[in-house]
C-alpha cells in the first residue's frame, strides 16, 4: 500500500492530510504556523504518521502548498542579488527596469541592471540583433556578485530565440549553479509585468531552494522519501527540479487548493466556492474544475506583475472576526482575533465577542468550550449582516442570476447556514475544513502557454496543434505522465490593431503525476 | 494660468485620462512613467493657456500611434516623441514655442510632456478631441481646416517618415502603415500652426480638467461623495448602475468591438442595460433605447473604487456605473457627427446629446 501526503502552509495553520491510493482521508490535522515554517511542517506530518499508523517509508508523493515564497518577498527576506538584462534596445528604454517599484527594492536592484540590444517586434522580427559581445561583458562583470540572472526580451512570447540565446552566454560565463529565468516561461505580453515577474522569480529562487531542502530534510528525518511536488498558483504540481526554476509561481497558492480540494471532495466541476478561514472569506468559481483565474495586474510586495491569479472576492469575514457596537450600528470584521479565538472568544471562555459567538449565541452551530449568552436583538442583526455580506460576495463572482451550487469549505465555513441567497444548492463536503491539504495532494500537473501566434502562414488548426503540443511538453517538463495529459482549457484573443490576424492563444494541459519523474534531468536554466 | 506640473500630477492626470478616454485611448501607465522619468530628469513643465502665447508663435502636438498590445510590451525607446518633433521643425524651419495634447483621453495625454520636460517649452492646456477617439482626423484640429501633415512618424531605430498627404484618410492610412512597419507603435509630430489659428480649433482646459478628476477620484471621501464630485465637474450624469453579466469580443478590420450586458441594480433594478464599444465606448442602451451616445463621453466606473474601467478590462461579475458626460461642442458640428456620430460606426440612429447646444454656451 503506498500513501501521499498533502501539506498547505496558510497565515495561520499548517494542515496535513495523509491520503491513501483511492485518495481516501486516512488522517489530517491542523497545527499552527511556526515562524520556520519547517517545524510545525514536521510536526504536522509526524502527527498523521502517528495517527494512522502508516510507515514513511510507505509514503510515494508529498505534495506542498507554501507561503514561504511570498512570505520572502513581502518581508524582503533572503532575496539573492539579481543581474537584470532586458533584450530590447534601442526600444523600451524611456521605461527602465524596476519602474513602479517601491523604493526600498528599486535601490536595492538598480545597480545590476541593463538593457541591451535585442528583442523582437510583435511579427517576430528582430527589432535589433542580440548584442551577444554586451551580454557576455555583462555577465563576467556580475560574476561573483549575483547569485541569480533575470532574461526579458521584448515580444519573448512571440519568439523566445534572443532570450534562450542570452540564457546560454550567461551560462557558458557563470557556470551551472547560478539560476536564470528567462521571462517567457513566466508570463505573457506586458512587458514591465513579466519583467518584474521574472526579476522576483530570480529574487526568490535560493529561498526557495533552501525552503525545498529543509522540507525534503524535515520529511526524510521522519522516514519520509517520497517523489517531493509543489503546488503553484493555478491548481497544479510542479515537481521540485520545476518549481526551483519557477519558484515564483507558488505564490497564493493556498486559495487555489483549497477551490481544487472542494471540487474533489464534491465531484462538482462548476460551481462557487466560498472558503471561510479565522480573519476572511474567500470566494472563487470553480470552471471545469480550475479556479477561474483574474484578469487584473496583481501587486506582490508592492511589484505589479500578471501572474495567473485565482480570481477571488474576499471579505473580512471569518470565524475571529470581531463583532462590535457603536453609535454608527453594529459592525462585523474586518478586525479580527484571528488564531487567538481559542483563547479570546466567548465560546471559549474569553470575553471578546467574536462572529464564531453569535452563530453559537443564536443556537446556529455548536462550536467551542463554554456557552454564550448575548442579547438576541443584537445578534439577529450582527448575523444578517454577516450574511448580507457574504450573499453579496458570492452574487458578485456569479456569472448569471441563475443560482448555482455552492461548496463550503475551510475552518470556519460550520458557521454558515445550509440555505444561502443565489446557491442552488449548499454542498459541506466530509473534510471540509482540511480542503487546501486534498487540493494540493490530489492536484495534477500542468503545462501552459500563452504567446502571440501569426495565423497568416498557418491555418488556424496548425497554429491551434502548435500551441498544443508546446503545453503537452511543458507538462511533461514539470512531471505529467504522458498518456494522460489532456486540454484543459483553450482561450483565443485577437489582438486589436494589428495585420496579419495575430491571435494571443492560451492553452492548458494537465496530467497526472508520472511515478517515476527523476529520471529526466531539467536543465539548470529554462530551455527546451 | 501658468502652472507648473510636477510627477505628482502626472499620476493623476494619468487617472482623469482614462475617466476622458472612454474606455480606451490606451492605456495612460506607460506614457505616466515616461513622462514622469523626463520631468524627474529635465525638471517640471510649464503648464500654460494657449492666450498666453503670441499668435504667431508655432504649436506643434505630440502623439503617439499604434497598437494598445505593442505599446505595453515595445515601450518607446524615450527619444522619439523629441525626435519626430525637432524633425518637424526643421522641416518648417521654425522652432516650436509650445506643444499640445491632440487627444486629452488615455495615453496620449501624456506624451507631450515628455517634449516639453526635455525641450524646455511649454505645453498648452488643452487638446484636439476633449476625449478619446480612435483615428487622426477625429481631432477638432482638422475639422478647423488645420493639416495633420505635415506630419513626422519617429521610431526609436531612428528612422522617421515625413508625409505630406492630399486628405485625412490619406494620412490615417500612410501613418498607419508606416507605423505598422516600424513594429506597431510609433512617435508623431503633426497638425502644427500658429497660435492663433489653432486657438478657436482646440478644446481648451482639458489637462488641468483630467488632473482635477484625477484628484477627485483619489480623494479621501465616499464613493458616493467621490462620484458626486466627479458629475458635478464634468457636467456628467448616471445612466446605469448594475452587474456586469455579459462580454462579447470581436475584431472588425484591426478594431476590438464588442458588447456588454448589464443587469441593473437598485433604482435600476429589472432593467437591462447593453454598452456597446469599439477601442472606445460608443453607446449605451437601457431596455432597447439609446440613452447615451457617441461623441458624448460614455466610461465605465467601479462602484466600490469608482475608478474608470477600460473596455480591454471588463469582465463577468463587476458592479458598475455607466456615466455619460457631454462632449465638447464641436463635435455637435454636422460634418463632424458625419465622422463621430452613431451612423459613422454603424447604427441606426442620430446622436442624442446629452446637453443640446442651445443650452451650452457654444
Amino acid at each position: 500500500m503506498t500513501y501521499r501526503l498533502g501539506i498547505d502552509v496558510g497565515g495561520t495553520n499548517t494542515d496535513v492530510v495523509l491520503l491513501d491510493k483511492e485518495n481516501r482521508v486516512i488522517a489530517k490535522t491542523k497545527t499552527a504556523v511556526t515562524s520556520d515554517i519547517v517545524t510545525g511542517i514536521r510536526t504536522g506530518v509526524g502527527s498523521v504518521l502517528e495517527q494512522s499508523g502508516v510507515d514513511g517509508a510507505q509514503i510515494s508523493h508529498a505534495m506542498l502548498g507554501t507561503t514561504q515564497v511570498t512570505n520572502a518577498i513581502i518581508e524582503r527576506r533572503e532575496l539573492n542579488d539579481v543581474a537584470i538584462v532586458r533584450l530590447g534596445a534601442p526600444a523600451t528604454r524611456a521605461v527602465k527596469p524596476l519602474a513602479g517599484w517601491p523604493d526600498d527594492l528599486r535601490a536595492r536592484y538598480a545597480e545590476y541592471s541593463w538593457i541591451v540590444g535585442g528583442g523582437h517586434e510583435f511579427d517576430g522580427r528582430e527589432i535589433a540583433p542580440l548584442d551577444e559581445a554586451e551580454i557576455r561583458s555583462i555577465a563576467e562583470s556580475v560574476k561573483g556578485k549575483v547569485q541569480a540572472v533575470a532574461i526579458t526580451g521584448v515580444f519573448s512570447p512571440v519568439n523566445t530565440d534572443h532570450e534562450e540565446r542570452a540564457g546560454g552566454i550567461f551560462r557558458e560565463v557563470l557556470g551551472e549553479e547560478i539560476p536564470i529565468s528567462l521571462s517567457y516561461q513566466l508570463g505573457s505580453v506586458g512587458l514591465l509585468e513579466r519583467e518584474n515577474a521574472t526579476v522576483l522569480n530570480a529574487a526568490v529562487s535560493s529561498v526557495a531552494k533552501r525552503a525545498t531542502m529543509s522540507f525534503q530534510q524535515a520529511l526524510a528525518d521522519l522516514g519520509v522519501h517520497a517523489a517531493l511536488y509543489l503546488a503553484q498558483n493555478d491548481g497544479t504540481l510542479m515537481s521540485v527540479e520545476y518549481a526551483l526554476l519557477y519558484p515564483i509561481l507558488t505564490i497564493a497558492c493556498g486559495p487555489t487548493n483549497s477551490m481544487r480540494g472542494a471540487a474533489y471532495l464534491t465531484g462538482l466541476k462548476n460551481a462557487i466556492v466560498v472558503d471561510v478561514g479565522g480573519t476572511s472569506t474567500d470566494v472563487g468559481v470553480l470552471v471545469n474544475g480550475f479556479p477561474r483565474e483574474s484578469f487584473v495586474a496583481v501587486d506582490v510586495g508592492g511589484v505589479r506583475t500578471n501572474f495567473r491569479m485565482p480570481d477571488l472576492y474576499s471579505i473580512g469575514l471569518g470565524g475571529g472576526s470581531r463583532v462590535t457596537e457603536s453609535e454608527a450600528g453594529i459592525e462585523v470584521g474586518p478586525k479580527s482575533v484571528g488564531y487567538r479565538i481559542v483563547e479570546e472568544g466567548r465560546a471559549f471562555g474569553g470575553d471578546t465577542t467574536t462572529f464564531t459567538d453569535i452563530v453559537v449565541a443564536l443556537g446556529k452551530a455548536s462550536v467551542g468550550t463554554h456557552p454564550v449568552q448575548l442579547p438576541t436583538d443584537f445578534a439577529q442583526k450582527a448575523y444578517d449582516i454577516a450574511m448580507a455580506k457574504t450573499a453579496e460576495a458570492i452574487d458578485r463572482m456569479k456569472t448569471s442570476a441563475e443560482p448555482v451550487p455552492l461548496i463550503l469549505v475551510g475552518g470556519g465555513s460550520v458557521l454558515l447556514p445550509s440555505e444561502l441567497e443565489g446557491a442552488s444548492e449548499v454542498h459541506r463536503p466530509e473534510n471540509f475544513d482540511v480542503a487546501n491539504a486534498i487540493g494540493a495532494a490530489i492536484a495534477q500537473v500542468s503545462g501552459r502557454v500563452d504567446r502571440i501566434f501569426a495565423m497568416d502562414q498557418k491555418s488556424r488548426e496548425e497554429v491551434l496543434e502548435e500551441a498544443k503540443s508546446i503545453a503537452i511538453a511543458e507538462a511533461i517538463r514539470a512531471g505529467a505522465e504522458a498518456s494522460t495529459i489532456e486540454i484543459v482549457e483553450i482561450e483565443e484573443i485577437p489582438i486589436a490593431y494589428l495585420p496579419g490576424n495575430a491571435v494571443r492563444i492560451k492553452v492548458t494541459v494537465a496530467g497526472t503525476l508520472a511515478t517515476y519523474n527523476f529520471g529526466s534531468k531539467v536543465d539548470a536554466y529554462a530551455s527546451h | 494660468m501658468r502652472r507648473l506640473i510636477h510627477a505628482k500630477d502626472i499620476d493623476y492626470l494619468a487617472l482623469g485620462a482614462t475617466v476622458l478616454g472612454t474606455g480606451g485611448g490606451g492605456d495612460p501607465y506607460i506614457g505616466a512613467l515616461m513622462a514622469k522619468q523626463a520631468i524627474e530628469k529635465y525638471g517640471p513643465v510649464e503648464m500654460v493657456s494657449i492666450d498666453e502665447l503670441n499668435d504667431d508663435d508655432l504649436v506643434i502636438p505630440s502623439a503617439m500611434m499604434g497598437a494598445p498590445t505593442v505599446m505595453v510590451e515595445k515601450m518607446p525607446g524615450g527619444d522619439e516623441p523629441v525626435k519626430a518633433f525637432t524633425q518637424l521643425e526643421k522641416f518648417l524651419g521654425r522652432k516650436a514655442a509650445a506643444t499640445v495634447s491632440i487627444e486629452a483621453g488615455g495615453l496620449n495625454s501624456t506624451i507631450p510632456f515628455v517634449v516639453a520636460a526635455e525641450l524646455g517649452i511649454p505645453i498648452v492646456d488643452a487638446d484636439g478631441m476633449g476625449r478619446a477617439f480612435p483615428e487622426i482626423p477625429m481631432t477638432a484640429l482638422h475639422f478647423g481646416g488645420i493639416s495633420a501633415t505635415p506630419m513626422m512618424v519617429a521610431d526609436e531605430k531612428g528612422n522617421t517618415v515625413l508625409l505630406s498627404t492630399v486628405n485625412g484618410a490619406w494620412t490615417e492610412a500612410l501613418s498607419r502603415n508606416a507605423t505598422i512597419v516600424m513594429g506597431g507603435s510609433s512617435m508623431l509630430a503633426l497638425y502644427g500652426a500658429n497660435a492663433d489659428k489653432m486657438a478657436p480649433n482646440l478644446v481648451h482646459g482639458t489637462l488641468s480638467t483630467a488632473m482635477k478628476i484625477g484628484q477627485l477620484l483619489e480623494a479621501k471621501e465616499d464613493a458616493a461623495v467621490r462620484l458626486a464630485n466627479l458629475l458635478q465637474f464634468t457636467d456628467g450624469v448616471e445612466v446605469f448602475r448594475g452587474k456586469l453579466t455579459d462580454v462579447m469580443r470581436r475584431t472588425v478590420d484591426g478594431f476590438a468591438r464588442g458588447t456588454v450586458t448589464l443587469e441593473g441594480m437598485g433604482v435600476d433594478s429589472g432593467s437591462v442595460c447593453r454598452l456597446e464599444f469599439q477601442n472606445e465606448n460608443l453607446i449605451v442602451m437601457r431596455d432597447g433605447d439609446p440613452v447615451a451616445t457617441v461623441p458624448d463621453l460614455i466610461t465605465v466606473l467601479d462602484q466600490e473604487t469608482i475608478h474608470p474601467i477600460t473596455t480591454e478590462e471588463l469582465r463577468y461579475g463587476q458592479r458598475v456605473i455607466v456615466i455619460t458626460m457631454p462632449c465638447a461642442p464641436v463635435w455637435h458640428r454636422p460634418e463632424c457627427l458625419e465622422l463621430v456620430g452613431p451612423r459613422y460606426f454603424g447604427y441606426d440612429f442620430d446622436f442624442k446629446p446629452l446637453r443640446p447646444l442651445t443650452t451650452q454656451n457654444a
